[in-house]
């Protein structure tokens, strides 16, 4: 289960200052269950818009995504989804965040509130319960984020530049401990980022993608062991995956510049 | 090098002592009375025209004691309260779905737009020969001052719950319906709640507008007569009481607000 399939996708709008602009081009990928998948991209080359087409915010222009085969026509609880700005509600306590998605779907009282406190607690939160958005950090919030999405069972995991907002040593964190969770969990993850060594320490695979229209323009194997601690961020093998991702978005995001 | 404590009073957006913001507001208000009954007992200015402290504590004592302040205030909270919560329970729901929904906003913004701009108080010859000088009027005047206004404050703030709220929703299996009652109701109540205390004090004006216009009792109707009995003692008992229930109504929504979405005031 989690298999996502994403075939000659385009996805174009209209602006009133720049008229049509195509955001993606005919993008095809496939992930395959329980992969960990990442996205690597110059900003604004769409690669958000891909995540929210397969999540279902977004209606694409020609293609379409799948998920275990099913046509995506709208978002459902089968994709969840992380979002850069957190996105917790401001209203409820952490574990009413965590319970959210539970509450929805009428999930007993009992069982929700257990599978809360797991997903709160391999996020590292015990503790916090009752604790409200605003009295948490950046990277504490964004724990919460996760351990909503997770509480809910997704198939698919959709992350949207996740650790962006977090300073170097929390993303660092924050890295090892998705990694960790995600190996236990054994959930398809796609996962966007501009940044590069993010994109090669959490994925097995990262598509490189081009400046807008969007396009994949590479695919990396990584191929590296796991589990993997932050250290192989120094080995040659790492090093060789990042000199070439970035030569391509070197000539990408050069482009896009040029272009505004 | 140590900056002289003046030099710290007056930082923009920097905090100051909490003894001294205490006090400097104490002496202030105590200077602004204190000067009061410099010129009335003084004798710098008239009764007439201003009359003294002791004069408004009589008044106040006397109109309280024969019930005239009582049957007026009561008529006045009457009609401000009914007004009120007759324009807050049709504009809360209405604005939350104009700032919500597109195709609301699309219906209704002309007409609101249009309804805004117009002042109230030249609506009430219009009121009046609709309706009377009585409690109707008073109510109308209430609900076509504040109504459109809390309208737009309203949509303003249901306009402004971000996006992500309603994504993030959906991708946890939130339907429509649900994330209009889990999402955007709950997102806005603290600025609904800030919309209708803002809205009261208006309320309060426009019900003495109301009431010095055309009525037979009330707190404006009070003033009035005592303007016309050349009894300005009586006018600041007026002017008082509206000031101090204004202040008490705005004290109860800030405490409603801190019991009602505990969420809003925590660091």
């Amino acid at each position: 289960m989690g298999q996502v399939h994403i075939d000659e996708v385009s996805l174009a709008f209209e602006t009133r200052r720049a008229g049509r602009v195509v955001a993606l081009e005919q993008l095809s990928l496939a992930v395959p269950e329980k992969q960990f998948a990442v996205i690597v991209g110059p900003s604004g080359c769409g690669k958000s818009s891909l995540l929210d087409l397969v999540a279902g915010l977004k209606e694409t222009t020609a293609g379409q995504c799948r998920v275990d085969g099913k046509v995506v026509t709208s978002p459902g609880a089968d994709r969840g989804m992380v979002f850069q700005s957190y996105s917790l509600f401001p209203w409820l306590t952490v574990r009413k965040n965590v319970e959210f998605g539970l509450s929805l779907n009428k999930v007993p009282p009992k069982e929700r509130s257990e599978r809360a406190d797991h997903y709160i607690g391999s996020v590292g939160l015990l503790g916090f319960e009752n604790a409200y958005p605003s009295q948490l950090s950046g990277g504490m919030k964004q724990r919460v984020a996760i351990a909503r999405a997770l509480a809910n069972d997704p198939e698919v995991l959709l992350m949207d530049e996740p650790f962006g907002a977090l300073d170097s040593q929390t993303r660092s964190l924050m890295q090892e401990l998705l990694l960790g969770i995600w190996e236990k969990e054994q959930k398809t993850v796609l996962f966007v980022t501009h940044d590069i060594d993010e994109a090669l320490f959490l994925g097995d695979v990262v598509y490189v993608m081009s400046a807008r229209p969007g396009r994949i323009i590479d695919t990396i194997d990584v191929g590296l062991e796991r589990p993997r601690h932050y250290d192989i961020i120094t080995t040659p093998q790492f090093i060789e995956f990042k000199r070439r991702i970035m030569s391509s978005l070197h000539a990408e995001v050069e482009k896009a510049m040029n272009l505004n | 090098m140590a900056a002289g404590t003046l030099d710290r009073l007056f930082r923009p957006n920097k905090p100051i002592p909490r003894q001294i913001e205490l006090w400097t507001g104490i002496t202030v208000a105590a200077s602004v009375f204190g000067l009061w009954c410099l010129f009335t007992y003084g004798g710098i200015v008239s009764g007439d025209f201003l009359p003294a402290p002791g004069e408004v504590w009589a008044a106040f004592v006397s109109t309280l004691s024969d019930g005239t302040l009582l049957k007026h205030t009561r008529v006045s909270l009457y009609e401000i309260y009914l007004g009120f919560v007759l324009s807050s329970i049709i504009a809360v729901p209405l604005g939350i779905f104009m700032g919500g929904f597109r195709i609301v906003a699309a219906a209704i913004e002309p007409v609101v737009n249009f309804m805004r701009y117009l002042p109230v108080t030249a609506l009430i010859p219009l009121l009046i020969l609709w309706v009377g000088i009585g409690l109707e009027q008073k109510i109308a005047v209430i609900f076509l001052g504040t109504f459109f206004q809390q309208i737009v404050l309203i949509a303003d703030v249901s306009g402004r719950v971000h996006d992500d709220l309603y994504n993030v929703s959906y991708t946890l299996g939130a339907s429509r319906w649900q994330v209009v009652t889990r999402v955007l109701l709950p997102a806005t109540m603290p600025g609904v709640m800030d919309t209708l205390r803002v809205t009261m004090g208006w309320a309060w004006t426009f019900l003495v507008v109301a009431e010095l216009v055309a009525a037979s009792s009330g707190l404006g109707y009070m003033i009035l007569q005592a303007m016309r009995g050349l009894h300005p003692a009586t006018i600041f008992v007026g002017i008082f009481v509206i000031g101090f229930l204004g202040l008490v109504t705005d004290l109860a929504f800030k405490w409603a607000k801190n019991v009602l979405l505990p969420w809003t005031n925590i660091r």
